[in-house]
């Protein structure tokens, strides 16, 4: 007798759960050759709101928590996703078409790319933090503290490209709602399994599926949220629109990047662009 | 506050239709223990089908608007000060100082020492004051002192008194005492309207709930609530339903209502328009009125005030652009 299939509910990610939609819907996620993969949930604005609820309450602790705890949490991360490394090779195999060596490749970087990230995490602050000289008696002192929360529109690339958008993000200590790609939703989820069993806390990243044209204008409107990296939007007329949304409540934007090369080396910008500069003058003393 | 209520209760503080149950403590208890039982599982299973309603756009639009107008806005800390009592009945004016349209609530719920801070902010602003008095939250004192502490209160220019009931008293089969004690608060109230508060989350089962609001009704309190706040679990759906269907007997009897005010854990505006549907269901539209049916909250408002302003401006706003108090 042939063993029936164990078939997998591909659902949302939000404050550590996995929930389906609010909305209860679903959408059909084929494989490069168009043959059915799985049905994952389709996120509603209410989905969107809710993400950015736990994302606002995960906020406190985590940005709170030390730069080499942060650092370890990510780099925990990246070993948990090690661990499981042939899951993911074999689900960007399914979901993109492509061999296995280039599975691997991305596999590879992903992992180092989170590596590299939990790295910077305790670094940051002596790369863009500073000690201003001033004209009187007194230490003034620049340093970095992250945002707040962010919404991110991740771009195609299932694993790589997520995890470059999502790690620069929270090892500053931001928390995230993350829209994944439209086209391959799936290991995103999968990934969200990997961060809830690594020690990071429930709403640091949240990860929404379906559809971005419906759900990226309520996260770019929403007054709650302090930043949107918009690099997965294609649509050049969504994004202007996404971009006039956010201007509401002065959110930063980081433009559409539809182009990016993800395995060249990434620079800094992802993480410094979500950071606000605090100031602060102190007497010097005897 | 209608003078409905108080026009025809006033002059007694309990009914000539119950002088009778009330003659004696025997004849008190025979007449609360003979009230139906309570259907404990039929109970939650209606108040969580009742919650179930999903109340969209001009409904819910209506539905926020009356729920602010409903609300208690409540402080009852050890910590308060006369400027924080300034603050919060100067939000419960206008809770929303960036939209004229945004109703005041109701009344703002204060200890007694804070009853002159209050009104002289509120001023005929028409929102009431409401104070805590008869030794709350637990109701541990003296009579006398219970008295004393109520009439301060009222000298002090509170429009509204929130007692609690001895619920060692009543818990122990002691009804005529608890009655007797709301009978006299109530006189010490004068003009003021009394609010019962029964701790439902100390009398253990849902029958002594009932049992609670008709005693409490027939001794004239104007309206029966259900918790200090002080103690867990506070508000629940089920217990407001029974207190709900209490006050629509009692209504069917005497033909006078009293209002039901939970108090204590509703949080959100999912949580305020459920137990506005079950009001609407259980008693009917003539208590969906801030005079018949109140929240008791501090959280609530600042969450009222987000869905208020989603639904007027189209986007989602955050607890940044609302006082935190």
């Amino acid at each position: 007798m042939s063993r029936i299939d164990v078939r997998k509910t591909y659902k949302l990610y939000i404050g550590g759960q996995f929930p389906r939609s609010e909305s209860g819907r679903s959408f059909v996620v084929n494989d490069a050759k168009g043959r059915l993969l799985a049905n994952a949930a389709q996120a509603s604005r209410k989905d969107a709101r809710d993400a950015v609820v736990a994302a606002r309450a995960a906020f406190g602790g985590w940005s709170g928590r030390t730069a080499y705890n942060r650092a370890q949490v990510v780099y925990r991360i990246a070993e948990v996703l090690e661990g499981r490394r042939e899951q993911f090779e074999a689900e960007l195999r399914a979901a993109e078409g492509i061999t296995p060596a280039r599975a691997r490749s991305y596999v590879d970087a992903a992992i180092d790319r989170l590596v590299w990230y939990a790295g910077w995490a305790d670094k940051i602050t002596q790369v863009v933090g500073n000690a201003n000289p001033v004209a009187g008696p007194y230490f003034n002192l620049s340093t970095p503290e992250p945002s707040g929360v962010i919404a991110v529109v991740a771009p195609r690339g299932p694993l790589l490209g997520l995890v470059s958008v999502v790690a620069p993000l929270i090892v500053t200590g931001n928390t995230v709602v993350v829209i994944a790609s439209q086209d391959n939703p799936l290991t995103a989820i999968t990934l969200g399994e990997v961060m809830a069993t690594s020690d990071l806390p429930g709403g640091v990243v949240n990860v929404l599926t379906g559809s971005q044209s419906e759900i990226a204008p309520w996260l770019a409107s929403h007054m709650d949220v302090n930043g949107i990296d918009l690099t997965g939007v294609e649509d050049a007329e969504l994004a202007t629109e996404l971009e006039v949304a956010a201007a509401d409540n002065l959110k930063r934007v980081r433009r559409p990047a539809p182009d990016t090369d993800w395995l060249a080396e990434p620079g800094l910008d992802r993480m410094t662009q979500f950071l606000e500069t605090k100031t602060v003058w102190h007497p010097i003393g005897v | 506050m209608t003078p409905t209520a108080s026009s025809t209760a006033s002059s007694t503080s309990s009914h000539a239709v119950f002088d009778d149950v009330v003659r004696s403590d025997s004849s008190l208890r025979r007449f609360l223990h003979g009230l139906p039982g309570v259907d404990q599982v039929g109970c939650e299973a209606r108040a969580a089908g009742l919650a179930t309603r999903s109340i969209k756009t001009t409904s819910k639009a209506y539905a926020i608007d009356l729920a602010i107008r409903m609300v208690d806005l409540t402080t009852l800390e050890g910590q308060d000060t006369h400027g924080k009592v300034r603050a919060l009945a100067s939000k419960a004016m206008r809770p929303d100082p960036a939209d004229p349209t945004c109703p005041a609530t109701a009344a703002v719920c204060v200890y007694p020492d804070m009853v002159a801070t209050a009104k002289q902010t509120l001023g005929d602003s028409g929102v009431n004051v409401a104070a805590v008095a008869t030794a709350f939250p637990s109701g541990r004192a003296a009579m006398d002192i219970k008295l004393a502490d109520t009439r301060d209160a009222v000298e002090a220019g509170a429009d509204e008194i929130d007692m609690v009931i001895d619920r060692g008293a009543f818990l122990s089969g002691r009804y005529l005492d608890v009655f007797e004690e709301i009978a006299q608060v109530r006189e010490a109230c004068g003009d003021a309207h009394l609010k019962v508060i029964f701790e439902t989350g100390e009398l253990q089962t849902y029958d002594n709930v009932r049992r609670a609001s008709w005693l409490a009704m027939m001794a004239g309190g104007h309206f029966i609530k259900t918790s200090t706040g002080k103690v867990q679990p506070a508000a629940t759906l089920p217990v407001t339903l029974i207190m709900l269907e209490a006050v629509r007997d009692f209504r069917e009897q005497t033909g006078q209502m009293v209002g039901v005010k939970p108090a204590g854990g509703i949080k959100t505006t999912k949580d305020a328009i459920k137990y506005l549907v079950m009001v609407n269901e259980i008693c009917g539209d003539d208590w969906l009125d801030p005079d018949w049916f109140r929240f008791g909250a501090s959280t609530l408002l600042n969450d009222l005030l987000m869905q208020r302003t989603k639904m007027t401006t189209g986007r989602y706003s955050g607890p940044d652009y609302f006082t935190l108090d």
